[in-house]
């Protein structure tokens, strides 16, 4: 396989948007191109992550019409659903084809249009990511998955559910923090001096988790372009290389050994770092699906940054925050920045790239840059994981 | 297909349907497959054993009692539930291995973290008649907690 290079990326604000899907990711897309110096008849396909298209807009074949939206047909075009982690098996997709030697520059990335189908409706179609048959009747939602694996650390680690809510809140204050200070947010400017006591005392959605312990639903689209490593240099002075990835898929929650330690999750990072020949103690910055902020402390557990029960006390020690053992989510994730779902794999190496060019916003930005990042993006209830590791260096 | 030949069809692959497992909760039984191989219980349907995945699998009626491995309280329902709202999604480690999960009758305001670990017990089931986009009605399992 030959080594691939991000070389240009584009990011549209996240948040509640009048555009269409269609709209939204050619104004990443163009955008990624333009950083790249590149023409899009340059690019050989296209490989984009959307969730729900159908519902959100009646679209299936998304992909298609954006290549035809961009005037690139008739190069392959294709659509990747993995729910929230749809972008991220796009990108993964890509580098595959471009590692094989098949094409030599694509473009990638996704979109969603979520905030346009109300809450209601759309706390169903998401919990359409659950298993149909035997989820479905129960009337499980997302945070009603996450808010059962909440219970479950509790009980695992013997951690009072009242301590574990105040430890959990801490990452929805970091990433508030974090997110308030991103100019493409949802949050900008919003919510950047929450209290853990916010947080606790915000109203719940699925005990024991409350509205503050949730991302919100988005709209929004990122899309990167990617060429072989060793013409990246013709195109950038500071190509960002993806130096690994891996993918995992879950099935139904009652299939799974413990709602804690998803092996879908714990597959997929080891995969990522053998792929990448590195470990958890090379990374120096993390973007990570916190679609709860217990889902944070889970994902920072699985992927081997900490021992497992250890990331709550950790994350209320500042040890995920600048300055700490491994900052996590600078760019506000999914809780701050937003989580246009299709889209949020490919606005996770955005943000790792804008890091790794010093260009993240300011108080968000790690000094000195970092060498080694790593995403993590969950679909699902632990149905679809996917990492990318990304350095400086091949 | 007709008839004669679907049905040979289903024979060879599918042991236990959907359907046949849901109309089972529906009359207050636990279906689930026995694995000729490792003797492992397989709930709710598979084609395969879950735990070995091999495919000599037979009928069998479970107990219905197991542990309340973790629940949650869901204020914010999807479209479709809201007249449900609040309740109680649960997942139950059977006593004979597989968990399923279900709903669980309870007091909703008295639902709190103490219930994980109780002995649970299959007393019913609940039908959601579905929306446009279920394919249909569907069952899961009701649990109630044993005193
Ligand atoms: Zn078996």
């Amino acid at each position: 396989m030959r080594r691939i290079a991000i070389i240009g990326i584009g990011h549209t604000k996240f948040g509640r948007a009048s555009k269409t899907s269609l709209e939204l990711f050619s104004e990443a897309a163009l955008e990624a191109i333009d950083d790249a110096g590149v023409e899009l008849k340059d690019t050989e396909a296209l490989f984009q992550g959307a969730a729900l298209p159908g519902f959100e807009e009646g679209q299936v074949m998304p992909a298609v019409f954006s290549a035809a939206e961009l005037n690139m047909c008739p190069i392959p075009a294709t659509r990747y659903e993995g729910a929230c982690a749809s972008a991220s098996i796009a990108i993964r997709e890509a580098a595959m084809w471009v590692g094989s030697g098949e094409y030599d520059m694509v473009l990638a990335g996704g979109v969603e249009k979520a905030s346009s189908m109300g809450t209601l409706f759309a706390t169903r179609t998401f919990a359409m990511a659950c298993h149909a048959p035997t989820e479905g009747p129960v009337g499980l939602t997302f945070p009603g998955v996450f808010a059962m694996a909440a219970r479950r650390y509790s009980k695992n680690y013997d951690i009072p559910i009242d301590k574990l809510r105040e430890k959990m809140a801490h990452v929805s204050v970091k990433n508030h923090k974090h997110g308030a200070l991103n100019p493409l947010a949802q949050f900008y400017k919003k919510l950047g001096d929450l209290k853990v006591e916010d947080v606790i005392n915000s109203r719940y959605v699925a005990d024991p988790l409350t509205l503050l312990d949730c991302c919100p639903f988005s709209d929004g689209a990122a899309a990167v372009v990617l060429c072989a490593a060793e013409e990246a240099k013709k195109y950038t002075d500071d190509p960002v290389y993806i130096l690994g990835t891996g993918q995992g898929s879950g099935g139904p929650l009652s299939k799974m050994e413990d709602l804690t330690k998803p092996v879908s999750r714990i597959n997929s990072a080891r995969m990522a770092f053998k792929h990448a020949g590195l470990s958890p103690s090379d990374i120096d910055v993390l973007e990570l699906h916190d679609c709860f902020t217990i889902a944070e402390l889970i994902a920072l557990e699985s992927m081997g940054f900490f021992g497992w029960g250890e990331a709550a006390d950790a994350t209320a020690d500042g040890q995920t925050d600048l300055g700490g053992k491994i900052p996590v989510n600078m760019s506000g994730g999914l809780i701050g920045k937003g989580h246009p779902i299709g889209a949020t794999g490919a606005s996770q190496v955005y943000w790792l790239v804008k890091q790794m060019r010093g260009e993240a916003p300011k108080d968000n930005q790690i000094n000195p840059v970092p060498e080694y990042g790593m995403t993590d993006t969950l679909g699902g209830d632990f149905g679809t994981l996917c990492h990318i590791i990304v350095g400086r260096t091949k | 297909m007709v008839g004669k030949e679907q049905e040979e069809m289903e024979k060879g692959y599918t042991v236990l349907t959907y359907a046949e497992y849901e109309e089972g909760l529906r009359n207050g039984r636990l279906l689930g497959l026995r694995c000729a191989s490792c003797g492992g219980i397989t709930c709710h349907p598979m084609p395969v054993c879950q735990w070995c995945g091999r495919r000599v699998l037979k009928r069998i009626e479970l107990s219905g009692e197991g542990e309340l491995t973790t629940f949650t309280v869901i204020r914010v329902p999807s479209e479709g539930f809201e007249e449900d709202a609040p309740y109680i999604p649960c997942l139950v480690k059977t006593k004979e291995g597989p968990c399923v999960v279900g709903r669980l009758d309870y007091n909703t305001e008295n639902a709190m973290q103490e219930l994980i670990g109780k002995q649970v017990k299959m007393k019913g089931s609940y039908t959601y008649e579905g929306d446009k986009y279920s394919g249909g009605a569907h069952t899961c399992p009701v649990f109630g907690v044993v005193e």
